[in-house]
């Protein structure tokens, strides 16, 4: 798949995650698994992504004596998954294009 | 590996980053680790579940911005004192054109080594050639009624070609030689800004 495209996708399905209720790194990725699997490093690579972008912001509280980082969406991030959400109808159409005329079940 | 010798390795392989990058990559990965023992993983199977370090090494290495790491490489221990960056700045003259100075010969040194190689190459090509010159040569004589003349050609086509091709295998070599020097010279190029960090 297109990098530039993986990589939106990647943001949005990390934002998803944390839209609800705020999550922490090991949720998050077990929340993901059944839709895909992603690695600690490129989570981590998102998270900061997302928070430079102001998308989501990030708090450390105790848990079971030791920190624990939990992340929790912010107005930009509910956004940008709305805005997600309308250039996914934009793409299907463009998909429809693309495949017009196109035989199936061969 | 339980988790302390997981951490340890990977703060020895991120080395070249900027240390507030470090001690939050250390802290990442020990919450990962610890959420899947809390969930009832042995330490090392949780850090068996996280990956390699070299493949994670490898990973963030690759998506971090080179200038952050040179900037972390050669930043200084400390600032340098006003008469410091004066003497830099006034004796920039000498030290920049020394510098220069061994680029230029260590670049020389390759451009020579390569232009032999390149030359080696077209002795080569050109004995190859001549096996087709002889043959064509020969042929013409023999047909002439040259017999014995035209054999002879023949035969030094061939051995000019068998030359050629021997040479061309010794050429592969070298080349391959000096893709491998030129690899040393930037690895220990490089090398010489990681000693410095790793003396701080």
């Amino acid at each position: 798949m297109d990098n530039q495209l993986k990589r939106g996708l990647l943001d949005v399905c990390v934002l998803a995650a944390v839209k609800n209720e705020e999550s922490y790194g090991y949720r998050i990725i077990k929340d993901m698994k059944p839709y895909l699997d992603m690695s600690e490093s490129t989570l981590y690579t998102i998270l900061k992504r997302l928070e430079t972008a102001e998308m989501i912001t990030v708090r450390s509280a105790e848990h079971g004596g030791r920190l624990r980082k939990y992340y929790s969406i912010t107005q930009k991030g509910i956004d940008r998954i709305e805005e997600f959400k309308g250039e996914w109808k934009e793409l299907l159409s463009v998909y429809k294009f693309v495949t017009k005329g196109e035989c199936y079940g061969e | 590996m339980n988790k302390h010798e997981f951490l340890a390795e990977l703060r020895k392989g991120l080395s070249g980053l900027p240390k507030e990058d470090i001690e939050e990559r250390i802290a990442f990965y020990g919450e990962m680790i610890e959420d899947r023992v809390e969930e009832g993983c042995s330490e090392e199977e949780a850090v068996s579940e996280i990956g390699s370090v070299e493949e994670i090494v490898s990973q963030i290495v690759a998506e971090t911005p080179i200038s952050k790491i040179v900037k972390e490489r050669v930043s200084p221990k400390r600032s340098l004192k006003a008469w410091e960056i004066i003497l830099i700045i006034l004796g920039a003259p000498i030290w920049l054109s020394l510098l220069i100075a061994a680029f230029s010969v260590l670049l020389s040194v390759w451009v020579a080594v390569f232009s032999v190689i390149v030359s080696l190459w077209a002795v080569a090509v050109s004995l190859v050639a001549m096996l087709l010159g002889g043959i064509a040569a020969g042929v013409v004589i023999i047909v002439k009624g040259g017999v014995w003349q035209g054999i002879a050609l023949l035969g030094a086509g061939l051995a000019c070609a068998g030359i050629g091709i021997l040479l061309f295998i010794g050429c592969l070599y070298a080349v391959k030689g000096i893709v491998f020097l030129t690899k040393e010279l930037v690895v220990g190029i490089k090398k010489a800004f990681i000693r410095k960090e790793e003396e701080r």
